[in-house]
């Protein structure tokens, strides 16, 4: 039996007066204006924000494969130290989480390390071949209990393909989540297609390569019946396609990077392949519709999409770079920066975008819980007011390719609870 | 200057600077039986080339070696390049080996960039020689010595560039450095051969050829590559070349004064009429002639002062 | 141009060596040596070339050239001659602009060629004229004409023709000025401070 654990003075979803929560057993056992237990340890959270802690749907945690930038243990300490308290982890590892196998293997890594709940996602294909279905009720029925299925990082672009996965995942009641990338229409690309690309010679990626994939499935989920999660939106267009399909009720969500809600093109002018990801940086107008929409529910859900990558695959020239960034333990902040800061988004929706929705997307029944006595103690405790500068390596993975490094941002995660542990506190896990 | 890594950032007195230089360079050098300057002697300049090239390689080694400067050629093939090692690592180890100037033919656009970031703390120079899709400054020069020989001033006058202007390198430093030289620059190409935004360039954009001949000053015609010919851009070679192919009926409506270039090599026939690149309006020969005092004179504009303080 | 009142001019630290006028008398006494020394007036002479060392020196071998002209009746051909791919302080100075190098239409080849420039100093500059010239050809012989010499030589050349023999310190700098560059002639002699 653990020490209760008094978190005093913190202020749920930012509002009100600020209350002291008791944690006992794993649990929330009191919230009152004074809130005591024998022996308790305290720990002083005055002017923060309790959230229920976040839920990162697309996380790359390369093991197995390519251990040399991140592992499950790295991963899970960045997921911790940035708030989080269930990861995703994509099934583009080498080799492919494509079967039970390798998938236990990744849930059972995630029980030991023990920081955050690492849930594998499990590829559509196999080997992300985009050529025959893998095992998705096998993997669905495994310890590891697969519930996010997506062949991240490739597109299942064969139109007939992803219909029978979005018809065999009704019987399972687990959610395709695409990688919306016609591959055909992005040959050899390098950058988003516009103006920037064009002035720097980097084959386009255009934004109809995403929006026409996201068109499709929506019709083919309509048909269907099934639930379809389109990952990292990037354009505008992309937004209005999905504003139609939830009004037309289709079982759409969505999820956009902090990334694309930050960053635009116009930082592709130094070659520097730190910028260089997939989908890539679009326009700032892009930028400017994904906050809207994420504003107005039309995109469910912010999912890191932390790619790390070794420095010689990152310091080296843009063709040859590999895209990604790191994201997980600067989230936070950009959602601020974009969603809070200019009034688009409060505490609550914080809540809602980081924790609630993407739970629910993945059906995790004890994440992104109410703030309430008798709900798990798996939260996140916020200093709104603090601010600090973003330095790559001294973050928890081993890679270090963030996109804003040197930058000032707003907001820190200081602690993390996972059913009532102390995960991370103050900028140090416990595991 | 530091380094010569695209036209894009050059301003009109840095551009007239070094073409000024190489006007000079070509006078100094003219009808002399003995072409060798001591300007750079003791200076090491290698080219360090990603990509098959034969005209700008030997143009930069020519114009290295009439100044003096030790000229190292390093390609691709016969190198530890061809080892996998990285450019990164090539470059460290090249400017360590006591290269003054590091010239690169990468086909990744930005390598150029990459490599004088690189090369910051060694000191040492880089010329892009051509980066992928993105510039060959060297190459827009060139032409703009060869139009100012022929037309004079540049300000106001009207040039063409006929083509891919998609994947051009040389397109993209026409149009920074032309432009910036005052001229009106209007790309003439299919649609599919241009790339996306090209409407937010300081250019006008044509699909008809014949309308943008006779109020021309000069028109460039690019080399239509081979792959793009089966990449699907335009229906076959036999269109290409009657609706953007610069024939002698063409040239037959240009002024009188105006000038025909070609970054070569030329694809006789396709995009060029044979007969247009001989006659005497081609400036192609000159075109190469200047290439080597162009490339003398940055050379000059990046070797030959004081180092600069970082 | 109105008569200039010597000294009075010149701003603090300044002292004016030679007046306009002092500039036309030193001009010809230099083109009477040269005729004199040269024997160009005389039937097959060597033929003489002026060739000025860009930038003062080129109007100052276009003057010397019609004063020998006035006095000896004899046409002798100029040029000039652009040094500066040759000199050896490149690497200490920002870049400079290249000058024109026109020789006369007849070259150089056996003919006594005089370098005329207006400031002889460490004599780099007239070591860099001699490379020039070999590689613009072979003359017979190579004489050297100044305005003014200043003296610290940092090379062993001497000047062959000299206007006018100046003792100055490193800490000073002697500056021509010619109506064709600068809008009037004068030399002057400056302090440029506390010997830095």
């Amino acid at each position: 039996m653990r020490t209760p654990l008094v978190l005093r003075g913190a202020r749920p979803y930012g509002e009100g007066e600020p209350v002291d929560v008791l944690v006992r057993d794993g649990l929330i056992a009191a919230i009152g204006p004074t809130v005591g237990a024998e022996g308790a340890e305290v720990l002083d959270a005055t002017g923060q924000v309790l959230l229920p802690g976040f839920v990162d749907l697309h996380t790359h945690l390369r093991e197995p494969g390519r251990e040399d930038t991140e592992t499950i243990a790295t991963g899970s300490a960045a997921a911790a130290l940035g708030g989080y308290t269930a990861v995703f982890a994509m099934a583009n590892t080498d080799p492919v989480a494509d079967n039970a196998v390798i998938v236990e293997h990744v849930w059972r890594r995630g029980r030991e390390v023990g920081l955050v709940d690492v849930h594998p996602v499990g590829a559509v294909t196999v080997g992300l071949a985009g050529e025959r279905l893998a095992e998705l009720g096998t993997m669905a029925g495994s310890r590891a209990r697969v519930r996010v299925f997506s062949d991240d990082g490739h597109c299942v672009h064969d139109p007939l393909l992803m219909r029978r996965a979005l018809e065999y995942s009704t019987a399972l009641d687990v959610v395709v989540a695409q990688h919306a990338e016609e591959p055909r229409l992005t040959a050899g690309a390098q950058a988003h297609e516009g103006e920037i690309a064009a002035r720097l010679g980097l084959a386009g990626w255009p934004a109809v390569a995403e929006e026409s994939i996201v068109a499709r499935d929506c019709l083919l989920a309509r048909q269907t019946g099934a639930r379809l999660h389109v990952c990292h939106v990037s354009t505008a267009g992309t937004a209005e396609i999905l504003r139609w399909a939830k009004e037309q009720g289709i079982a759409v969500s969505a999820e956009v990077t902090p990334h694309h809600l930050l960053l635009d093109d116009e930082r592709l002018t130094t070659f520097d392949p730190v910028n260089k990801v997939n989908p890539p940086l679009r326009t700032g107008e892009d930028t400017t519709a994904l906050r809207a929409a994420l504003a107005a529910g039309v995109l469910d859900c912010v999912a890191t999409d932390h790619a790390p990558h070794a420095t010689q695959d990152k310091d080296c020239e843009w063709s040859s770079a590999r895209p990604g960034m790191l994201g997980l333990q600067t989230a936070l902040s950009i959602v601020v920066r974009t969603m809070v800061e200019p009034g688009l988004l409060d505490w609550r929706g914080v809540a809602r975008v980081m924790s609630e929705r993407p739970a629910e997307i993945a059906g995790l029944p004890d994440q992104g819980r109410p703030l309430a006595v008798g709900e798990p103690a798996t939260l996140t405790l916020v200093d709104p007011d603090a601010t600090w500068t973003v330095r790559g390596a001294e973050f928890a993975s081993i890679a270090t390719n963030t996109p804003y490094e040197g930058m000032e941002l707003p907001a820190r995660v200081v602690t993390t609870l996972l059913r009532g542990r102390i995960t991370a506190r103050e900028g140090e896990v416990r595991a | 200057m530091k380094h010569l890594l695209g036209t894009d950032g050059l301003d009109a007195d840095q551009a007239s600077a070094v073409l000024d230089t190489a006007e000079a360079l070509k006078r100094t050098l003219l009808g002399r039986e003995v072409r060798k300057l001591p300007t750079l002697r003791g200076r090491t300049v290698i080219t360090l080339f990603y990509e098959a090239s034969t005209r700008t390689r030997v143009s930069f080694e020519i114009a290295g070696k009439w100044m003096s400067a030790d000229v190292v050629n390093v390609s691709a093939s016969g190198s530890s390049v061809g080892k996998g090692e990285s450019l990164r690592d090539t470059a460290l180890t090249l400017a360590a080996a006591g290269a003054d100037c590091v010239i690169l033919r990468h086909p990744s656009s930005g390598a150029a960039h990459r490599l004088a970031g690189w090369l910051t703390e060694a000191g040492t120079s880089v010329v892009n020689a051509g980066d992928g899709m993105h510039e060959h400054p060297t190459q827009a020069l060139l032409d703009a010595a060869t139009l100012r020989e022929r037309l004079g001033d540049l300000a106001g006058r009207r040039i063409a560039i006929v083509g891919d202007v998609l994947h051009s390198r040389v397109a993209r430093s026409n149009v920074n450095l032309l432009t910036t030289l005052g001229a009106e620059v209007v790309l003439v190409a299919p649609p599919t051969l241009l790339p996306a935004g090209v409407r937010r360039w300081p250019v006008t954009v044509s699909h008809t050829l014949d309308a943008e001949l006779p109020g021309a000053d000069a028109v460039m015609m690019l080399r239509v590559q081979a792959e793009r010919m089966h990449g699907g851009f335009f229906p076959s070679a036999r269109e290409y070349s009657i609706a953007y192919g610069l024939s002698e009926a063409r040239l037959a409506t240009l002024p009188d004064h105006a000038v025909v270039l070609h970054p070569g090599p030329m694809l006789r026939g396709m995009e060029i009429a044979s007969a247009v690149a001989d006659s005497p309006r081609a400036a192609i020969t000159q075109q190469v002639a200047n290439g080597v005092h162009v490339r003398m004179a940055v050379l000059y504009h990046l070797l030959a002062h004081e180092e600069e303080m970082a | 141009m109105a008569p200039r009142n010597r000294g009075a001019a010149e701003p603090a630290g300044q002292r004016e060596l030679l007046s306009a006028g002092d500039v036309a008398r030193t001009v010809a006494r230099m083109a009477h040596q040269v005729i004199e020394r040269t024997a160009l007036d005389v039937p097959d002479s060597a033929p003489v070339v002026l060739l000025g060392i860009q930038t003062r020196g080129a109007p100052l071998a276009t003057r010397l050239a019609a004063r020998i002209a006035e006095f000896s009746g004899v046409a002798v051909p100029t040029g000039v001659l652009d040094v500066t791919l040759y000199r050896d302080d490149l690497r200490r100075k920002p870049t400079r602009p290249l000058g024109a190098t026109q020789l006369p239409p007849d070259g150089v080849d056996d003919r006594l060629v005089i370098l005329v420039d207006d400031v002889l100093y460490s004599g780099r500059t007239i070591r860099a004229a001699l490379d020039a010239l070999r590689d613009a050809g072979r003359p017979r012989a190579v004489q050297l004409a100044v305005l003014v010499d200043r003296g610290h030589r940092e090379l062993p050349i001497r000047a062959d023709y000299v206007g006018k023999n100046v003792p100055t310190s490193r800490t000073e700098e002697v500056h021509v000025r010619l109506a064709e560059t600068d809008g009037h002639d004068a030399v002057v002699l400056r302090r440029t401070g506390d010997g830095t």
